[in-house]
């Protein structure tokens, strides 16, 4: 792009008054800048590590139950330094991969065309709907039985815990679409299928993005269900072990790095919707 | 009287019911070769609804419409709309979404595509804005772009449906100005509805008014001043005598 796009920051525009502008308490809340926030964001974290230290050095719980924060830490770097945890970190990354993009791939086509035609949308949207009430938990036997404890039971356990969500997001995403927009492409002599493929569903790509970025978060909570209750390996498995032998900190590390990994897929995916839909205001 | 010219379009005894809701009740108009006419009324006289079925949209319950001898039984391209938002693509820059009109143009090179959008653009006075995506325009750019799709592809029947309702009383205005000019230039068949009577005097060789509940014509008024015409119009007692008689035709027993 040639021009420079006005993008985000319109405060940054507000006329600078000369001389010592009068401090004002605004009604109206401001919006901080991104170095505020951030700073912000971090103070919480730093508070939040205060509390917990506190917590562990006035004794008040035993280390046992609630290591401390260096111990959870030495604990970590022990599994990075031996390589396990580089190695659960990618098997567990891999599943998650695995059956996301499988409950992705399946739930986008269908997704689509239930949000475009009534008829699909009769057929898919109430069985997704029972079905997406019943416990996943629940399937875990039942997988097991099916399909053994390998990966195909990971997959099989992330793909019911987002592939009907997905369907029923996706299809919301179509149908969010205004009408107007397909009474445009009808005035300009565009068929149904042409108006669909050229107007509708790109209209709802960035919704649709944004649905599958939640779906990402539920996966991550589904592998490790999974893996906690029949698996050789990946992060879920390193936590029951760690249990077996009352290792709380590795517990509470690995913990740590399943929330730091979600963290980063889903800016990861934030800034794939930044890149992607840069037309649209103040997308975050 | 320009009633002499050539009838383009033709309203025969159109009904439309939404339901029990009758919302236009045996309407017939035509509209004249390249005649600028304006169909006013209060909200809920069924007048976008009118636009509806000339654009196709919407099938008439009984009666029909027809451009140039032709029934028509759906939209097309002989028949340009713009709408009161202006559904502007977001993910296409303004030349892009007037090119993407133009795609339906049978032996059009993309070059020839983006030339033609090019110069559309600078008709509506949005020359340097080419490459802005929607979401960087104002509403009133916004609707120029609009405005332009709708002009790129030369449909026989332009149909207005409250374009600038949604903006703001200067920059309406500027609209009106820029729409009275861009017609009298390139001269087409225009229906342009609106609540706004002076927009439809402004603007109008003809203004149709229309009474709710059901909608029905209440009477057709030519407008005789002169073109081209200028903002300076407004204010001159024959435009002031049109006003007056305009809105005491709406105002007439009315509901």
């Amino acid at each position: 792009m040639s021009t420079a796009p006005v993008q985000g920051a319109p405060t940054a525009d507000t006329p600078v008054t000369a001389g010592a502008p009068p401090r004002r308490r605004s009604v109206v809340a401001q919006p901080l800048t991104r170095a505020q926030y951030l700073t912000t964001a971090v103070l919480g974290f730093l508070g939040l590590l205060a509390i917990w230290t506190a917590i562990t050095l006035s004794g008040l719980v035993n280390p046992l139950f609630l290591p401390s924060p260096l111990a959870v830490a030495s604990a970590l770097a022990e599994q990075a330094a031996n390589g396990q945890l580089l190695e659960d970190v990618t098997v567990s990354t891999y599943r998650v991969m695995c059956g996301y993009l499988l409950a992705t791939v399946m739930a986008l086509p269908i997704g689509l065309l239930a949000g475009s035609f009534a008829r699909v949308e009769a057929v898919v949207e109430p069985i997704m709907d029972f079905i997406r009430y019943m416990p996943v938990v629940a399937f875990v036997p039942l997988t097991i039985l099916w399909v053994g404890t390998d990966d195909a039971q990971k997959f099989l356990i992330i793909w019911l815990g987002t592939f009907f969500q997905q369907v029923l997001m996706v299809s919301d995403a179509v149908r969010q679409v205004p009408s107007s927009f397909r009474n445009l492409g009808a005035t300009l002599g565009l068929s149904r299928l042409q108006i669909l493929i050229r107007i509708v569903f790109p209209s709802s790509l960035p919704r649709v993005w944004d649905a599958l970025r939640i779906s990402l978060g539920w996966a991550w909570t589904w592998l490790v269900v999974a893996e906690l209750v029949a698996a050789t390996s990946g992060m879920g498995y390193r936590i029951t072990q760690a249990q077996r032998f009352l290792a709380t900190d590795v517990i509470i590390g690995y913990v740590l790095v399943l929330g730091v990994l979600g963290l980063v897929f889903d800016q990861l995916m934030r800034a794939g919707g930044r890149s992607l839909f840069r037309y649209q205001k103040g997308r975050s | 009287m320009t009633l002499l010219t050539a009838r383009k379009v033709e309203v025969a005894n159109v009904t439309k019911q939404f339901g029990e809701v009758t919302a236009l009740s045996d309407i017939s108009l035509t509209l004249g070769q390249n005649e600028f006419v304006s169909v006013v009324g209060a909200s809920g006289c069924g007048k976008s609804t009118l636009l509806s079925v000339i654009a196709g949209l919407e099938p008439p319950t009984a009666g029909s419409a027809s451009l140039g001898g032709h029934v028509l039984t759906g939209p097309g391209r002989d028949r340009g709309v713009v709408f009161q938002s202006a559904t502007l693509l977001p993910w296409l820059s303004a030349l892009g979404n007037v090119e993407f009109a133009l795609r339906g143009e049978e032996g059009l090179t993309k070059k020839q595509r983006i030339d033609r959008a090019r110069e559309v653009l600078a008709q509506v006075g949005l020359d340097g804005f080419e490459d802005k995506f929607p979401s960087q325009l104002s509403g009133g750019m916004q609707q120029r772009v609009a405005l332009a799709r709708s002009l790129s592809y030369g449909p026989e029947v332009l149909l207005m449906d409250e374009p600038f309702g949604a903006l703001d009383a200067l920059t309406r205005r500027t609209m009106q100005e820029l729409l009275t000019q861009v017609w009298e230039k390139h001269r087409m068949t225009v229906m342009l509805i609106t609540h706004d009577i002076e927009e439809a005097v402004f603007t109008s060789d003809r203004v149709i008014v229309m009474t709710p509940r059901p909608g029905r014509i209440r009477a057709e008024i030519p407008i005789e001043l002169d073109r081209p015409r200028h903002a300076d119009l407004i204010g001159t007692p024959a435009f002031h005598s049109y006003y007056t008689e305009i809105l005491a035709l709406i105002h007439e027993r009315g509901h």
